[in-house]
């Protein structure tokens, strides 16, 4: 599935890199722990956690994953919403929980 | 081929700045995507190790047909018990560096799962080498 297609149905804020919008979207991965991510998600997910700073953007990028979405609202670091432009990978926000947008993505992705 | 870089301790803005410079190097040479992702994911996270544990260090990377061996060699407070640090879930990170999502403890273990030789030498103290190999999936 899009990831435009996502935001629209999820009701999600893009909040940086709009250019990474296209993407294809394959799964989603719900953790804050940045080892997890990099040891576990694959490419084309939508990482879903609570870190609002530049390295989750490092990640995001290293493991080619689709996007990040930050849950109950929250907004990245500056540094972080500049590299997601760099790399032209979205920032998404979502005022949910993770365990409640985890679920709905989860419902439209299976 | 060679190539080296140079990581600072503390430096968590440009944390994974050699591990993307490698990805770029390992495309453009035409390396397997699934070689290239185990390759990153393990020097991620020994780049991230001197970045959140050490003081300083040099990353260097060898690439032939057959193999890439990188060995990241820092100054810094060592590992006193490897096969301890080894262990899933061991992490002496500080607080600061665990609230980002650091220190769980998943580094090095993510690393010995992605490459096909990993040896660690510390001298506490002094500092920690680790030299770690993919054996490359040549077609
Ligand atoms: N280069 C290093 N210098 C000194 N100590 C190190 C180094 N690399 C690892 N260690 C020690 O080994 C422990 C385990 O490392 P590992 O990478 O598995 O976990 P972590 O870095 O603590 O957390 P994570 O990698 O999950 O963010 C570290 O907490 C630290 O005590
Ligand atoms: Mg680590």
């Amino acid at each position: 599935m899009r990831l435009k297609d996502i935001v629209e149905q999820l009701h999600l804020t893009v909040v940086a890199g709009k250019e990474g919008l296209e993407k294809e979207v394959s799964d989603g991965y719900t953790s804050d722990l940045l080892s997890d991510v990099m040891g576990n998600a694959e490419s084309g997910m939508i990482w879903i956690t609570l870190q609002t700073h530049k390295n989750v953007m490092a990640i995001a990028s290293l493991k080619d994953l689709a996007a990040v979405l930050l849950v109950k609202g929250l907004q990245p670091e500056p540094a972080m919403a500049e590299q997601a432009e760099e790399e032209g990978i979205a920032i998404l926000s979502t005022e949910l929980s993770a365990f409640e947008i985890s679920g709905k993505l989860y419902q439209i992705l299976h | 081929m060679q190539f080296e870089f140079e990581v600072t301790g503390g430096d968590f803005a440009n944390a994974g700045t050699a591990s993307s410079q490698v990805k770029k190097i390992l495309k453009q040479l035409n390396v397997s995507v699934s070689d290239i992702k185990r390759i990153v994911v393990a020097l991620y996270e020994a780049e991230v190790n001197i970045v959140a544990h050490a003081y300083s260090g040099v990353v260097t990377v060898e690439i032939e047909t057959t193999q890439v061996r990188i060995i990241l060699k820092d100054s810094g407070p060592g590992i006193p018990d490897i096969d301890l640090a080894m262990q899933q879930g061991y992490s002496t990170a500080s607080p600061e560096v665990r609230e980002m999502g650091f220190g769980a403890g998943m580094g090095l273990p993510n690393i010995k799962r992605n490459m096909d030789v990993l040896n660690i030498s510390s001298e506490v103290g002094i500092g920690t080498t680790v030299e770690m190999i993919a054996f490359l999936n040549v077609a």
